[in-house]
């Protein structure tokens, strides 16, 4: 069996278009979606958000579908692969509507080209929600011209026939085709009009919603012969490292590389452009330094002696800027949703109960740091590389390099984690500047130190949350004012307030009954690049809210979850787009997606019950619980900590649960929300990156701590609702590791009576 | 000119004695399995087999290694099937899979020393290595799973 998967990008695609049978499969540079095309959108059972994205869906199998002659089926991933499990969910779910045998399937991964393969972002939990109706649509459509294919090879109607475990029988002779006998026909026939298309009975899946197959590169990754950006070798590569200014802003004065020439292997040192800020995804600049290996490249580069330009920037201290962010949020902001009347709540309040929560900023850290390939010859750029965005990358490097769509192609390898880094390309473009400068293939590897110090960062916030007591301690007005540096710094010249798309992340969405909201945001300036990190501002957001309610829960003398049920209320649909600014839903229709507190409600509920919520617990250990509409999937957590003596925390258990709408691969959801218990742990015990004088203080695991092994929740249990197909699929890769913190935290103050408002933890509890 | 062995073949490298193992086994020999995740001994991406024992070969210098015997990820079982990447496979242990070499090569190198460890034990020999994906749970189930046998 050829094992498609395994070999470098650049030879799969050309054994997958030699053996392709239905033509355009995979073939480079191909731009012409098949003209006979489903029409974007149809067939839709709910209607996504998936078509207002740059080249929305295509579900042609003419584009992802491939069978030889032998029946091997190829199927397309054109999603980004960081870990999710993505590359094995959607083709699976072709397979399972095609009637394909798992075991005779095959996934190839895609080059950046939206245009033949609709959008590729992988971003915003996005994969499984906008493309499970598309995946299904391709997979029946494939199947449907295999059942053509053998009905007219019979002479029979196609209604005698059906497909089944790869092949088409005719039911009534029991005569059958295998899906390799039938793969040439099937692939002259046009892709079938949508109204002829049949979509299976859920209840027929064989692989959908099991959880039974394993993902596609376990073999790859057990035997260290999956490909991830690093790991792209081309004939006469060179290995450049970059030394990037360490205030944002700053350019090179002047560069001595001499001490570094002197080095055995360091064949060049080089400055390297960067762009004037805001950049979006454009490279910061700095001195490269390329050398036989990547190892000598950074012996090299500690040898380098550069002075740099002054930057405004260099006045960023994260301590002062805290500082001023809190003075911003003790007083009015932008108004941002406006329900009832809050000031007449406040002035008639019995009682105000206020606090003020920090998140700090912090890096992504993925265990691969960016790295990058590039091949730019005879005015084509070809790159390798681990980007989330591969249409994006490939719009962004024509763009820099001036070249036109069909002389740029971007391989995408697997992902070494991501989580939101990778959207940006800055890395693909640095290598491909390199590779025409140079005028050879070059690698640009970042190390750990250049990862922490120059990363899009997840922005530091500052939250001030009001309640307005009645008499008998009813809940009438919230005010909640946000102030943090917006991501869209990254993108327009001082924005000075986050956007709607930041805002409506677990501020103005908020689930609660009260009759009086107003939600503020505040001006702040970002004088770092910052980015979104998974879960984006429900991190901070949710931090606030949910330790708020046990704050208020403790003041009067209430149990927190029953104080959350409270205020979530009855079930119903919140609908706060008339009073809120441009409410964002996650670039979802609200119709498809509302707020529906029903469904706030049964996480906490399924949650609570099944972590045992309310019972005795040895001395030193408590519980917290936190809830979260998140990137339109509901989760929530409850984690248990002990805290010895010392004040040392650990957690011997989390419980979250999720509904996620209709799911493809349990499995996987699981993998996802026992990893974000990681992750949100490690950002509610350790994470921050500070600067100083605008230059970020942290640079590697040692000052830059994650959760360990011996550190790890010792269970993680995960409990999915289940749900039919009437119910829209919605995000997973993000959502749980926003209500992380605050459960975390609540159990902390269970435990110890002390309450944590700042972030991250670090030692505040010890002893 | 040094001389090592890397999964049984015989290697030299002529360059800059100091450079690290993992640079030489990833960019001159073409083993990429090694993942580089810190350079500074604190992940463990880069772990691989020394004479027998598990080493973060971003802290090794070729000088160190020279005379001696290299194992790495492409090496540890001819065909892939080590009982601890059998277990990996049984458990789904990896989500992006990039710390996943260096976690096996630990786990190797413990259950060779330790055939029935502890929790405890666990912990202590893989607390080097990261997984920013959180795979811990069922890295530890992995462990067990590759003592008792799959
Ligand atoms: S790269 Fe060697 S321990 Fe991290
Ligand atoms: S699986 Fe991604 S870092 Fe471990």
């Amino acid at each position: 069996m050829t094992h498609i998967d395994k070999s470098d990008p650049a030879s799969v695609v050309e054994n997958v278009s030699r053996r392709a049978w239905l033509k355009g499969v995979v073939a480079s540079g191909s731009l012409i979606v098949a003209a006979s095309a489903l029409p974007r959108g149809a067939m839709a059972a709910w209607k996504t958000g998936a078509d207002a994205m740059p080249h929305g869906t295509v579900s042609d199998p003419h584009v992802f579908v491939a069978i030889d002659k032998d029946g091997i089926v190829t199927i397309v991933a054109h999603r980004s692969e960081m870990g999710t499990g993505s590359k094995t969910s959607l083709p699976m779910v072709v397979a399972d509507e095609m009637s394909a045998d798992w075991s005779r399937c095959r996934v190839v991964q895609a080059p950046g080209d939206e245009v033949k393969y609709g959008n590729q972002d992988t971003d915003g939990s996005r994969s499984l929600r906008h493309f499970v109706q598309p995946m299904r649509q391709c997979g029946a459509a494939a199947r449907l011209m295999l059942e053509m294919a053998a009905a007219k090879r019979l002479g029979v109607d196609v209604s005698e026939v059906e497909a089944i475990n790869h092949e088409v029988v005719h039911r009534h002779s029991g005569r059958s085709f295998g899906f390799g006998e039938l793969a040439a026909d099937a692939a002259a026939l046009p892709t079938p009009a949508p109204d002829q298309i049949r979509l299976k009975d859920p209840n027929s899946f064989r692989y959908i919603g099991t959880g039974s197959v394993p993902i596609v590169d376990l073999f790859g990754i057990t035997t260290g012969t999956a490909t991830y950006g690093a790991d792209v070798r081309l004939p006469g590569m060179k290995y450049a490292v970059i030394l990037r200014p360490p205030v944002l802003g700053s350019k090179v004065k002047s560069v001595d590389g001499s001490a570094a020439m002197k080095i055995r292997g360091v064949e060049k040192v080089m400055e390297v452009k960067g762009w004037d800020w805001p950049a979006k995804f454009q490279p910061l600049g700095g001195v490269a330094v390329i050398a036989r290996n990547t190892g000598i490249a950074i012996k090299g580069r500690d040898a380098l002696k550069v002075v740099w330009t002054e930057s405004p920037h260099a006045v960023y201290d994260s301590d002062t800027f805290r500082e001023e962010m809190l003075a911003t949020s003790r007083k009015p902001g932008k108004t941002v949703r406006n329900e009832g009347d809050i000031d007449a709540a406040m002035k008639s309040a019995a009682r105000v109960v206020s606090a003020e929560y920090y998140v700090p900023q912090f890096a992504h850290a993925p265990m691969e740091p960016p790295v990058a390939t590039a091949w730019v010859h005879d005015g084509m750029a070809e790159v390798w590389a681990p980007v989330q965005s591969p249409g994006g990358t490939h719009d962004d490097l024509c763009k820099t390099l001036g070249l036109a769509y069909d002389k740029v192609k971007v391989n995408v390898t697997l992902l070494g984690g991501a989580f939101g880094r990778k959207s940006k390309c800055d890395f693909a473009l640095e290598a491909a500047l390199l590779s025409q400068a140079l005028n050879a293939p070059v690698r640009v590897q970042w190390t750990r130190e250049d990862d922490i110090q120059h990363d899009f960062y997840h922005a530091p916030a500052v939250e001030r949350i009001e309640a307005a007591l009645d008499g008998s301690n009813k809940v009438i007005g919230w005010r909640h004012r946000n102030v943090a540096p917006t991501l869209f710094s990254t993108f327009m010249p001082d924005p000075k307030y986050q956007q709607p798309l930041e805002y409506s992340m677990g501020q103005v969405d908020l689930p609660f009954e009260i009759a009086n909201i107003r939600c503020e945001v505040g001006e702040a300036a970002a004088h770092s690049r910052i980015g979104w990190f998974r879960s984006v501002r429900n991190v901070p957001n949710t931090f606030a809210t949910q330790c708020f309610v046990a704050e208020l829960a403790h003041e009067l003398g209430r149990d927190p979850k029953e104080m959350l049920l409270e205020l979530i209320g009855a079930p119903r649909i919140v609908d706060p787009r008339k009073t809120t600014v441009d409410l964002w839903n996650y670039g979802d229709p609200f119709e498809t997606y509302p707020i529906d507190t029903g469904r706030v409600r049964g996480v906490v509920e399924l949650v609570a019950e099944k972590a045992g919520w309310g019972r005795n617990l040895p001395a030193g250990h408590g519980m917290g619980i936190a809830v979260q509409r998140c990137f339109l999937s509901y989760v929530a957590t409850v984690v248990e900590v002990a805290v010895d003596d010392k004040g040392k925390i650990s957690v011997p258990r989390v419980d979250t649960a999720i509904d996620c709408g209709f799911f493809v691969n349990p499995e996987r959801i699981v993998s996802q929300i026992e990893g974000a218990a990681i992750m949100g742990l490690t950002v509610a015990k350790h994470s921050a990156v500070t600067f100083k004088n605008g230059v970020a203080q942290q640079g590697n695991f040692n000052d830059y701590p994650v959760v360990r092994i011996d550190e790890a929740p010792r269970v993680t249990n995960v409990h999915i609702v289940q749900n039919g197909w009437d119910v829209p699929s919605s995000g997973v890769g993000e959502p749980a590791t926003a209500p992380f913190a605050p459960a975390f935290c609540n159990a902390i103050f269970a435990a110890t009576q002390k309450r944590i408002r700042s972030l991250p933890v670090g030692d505040q509890i010890s002893l | 000119m040094i001389t090592l062995s890397v999964n049984g073949q015989e290697h030299s490298y002529d360059g800059d004695p100091s450079l690290p193992l993992l640079w030489f086994l990833r960019d001159e020999a073409g083993l990429p399995g090694t993942k580089f995740g810190c350079g500074e001994a604190l992940c463990g991406a880069c772990t691989v087999h020394v004479n027998g024992e598990a080493v973060r070969s971003c802290a090794v210098q070729m000088s160190d290694a020279a005379g001696k015997t290299v194992v790495t990820i492409e090496g540890l079982d001819p065909h892939g099937n080590h009982p601890v990447q059998r277990a990996w496979r049984a458990v789904n242990v990896p989500q992006c899979g990039f710390c996943q070499a260096g976690q096996i090569m630990q786990a190797a190198a413990l259950l060779k020393q330790t055939p029935n460890p502890t929790d405890e034990q666990i912990h202590t020999a893989m607390a080097g290595n990261i997984c920013r994906c959180g795979c811990y749970q069922r890295i530890e189930a992995a462990v067990r799973t590759a003592a008792t046998g799959v």
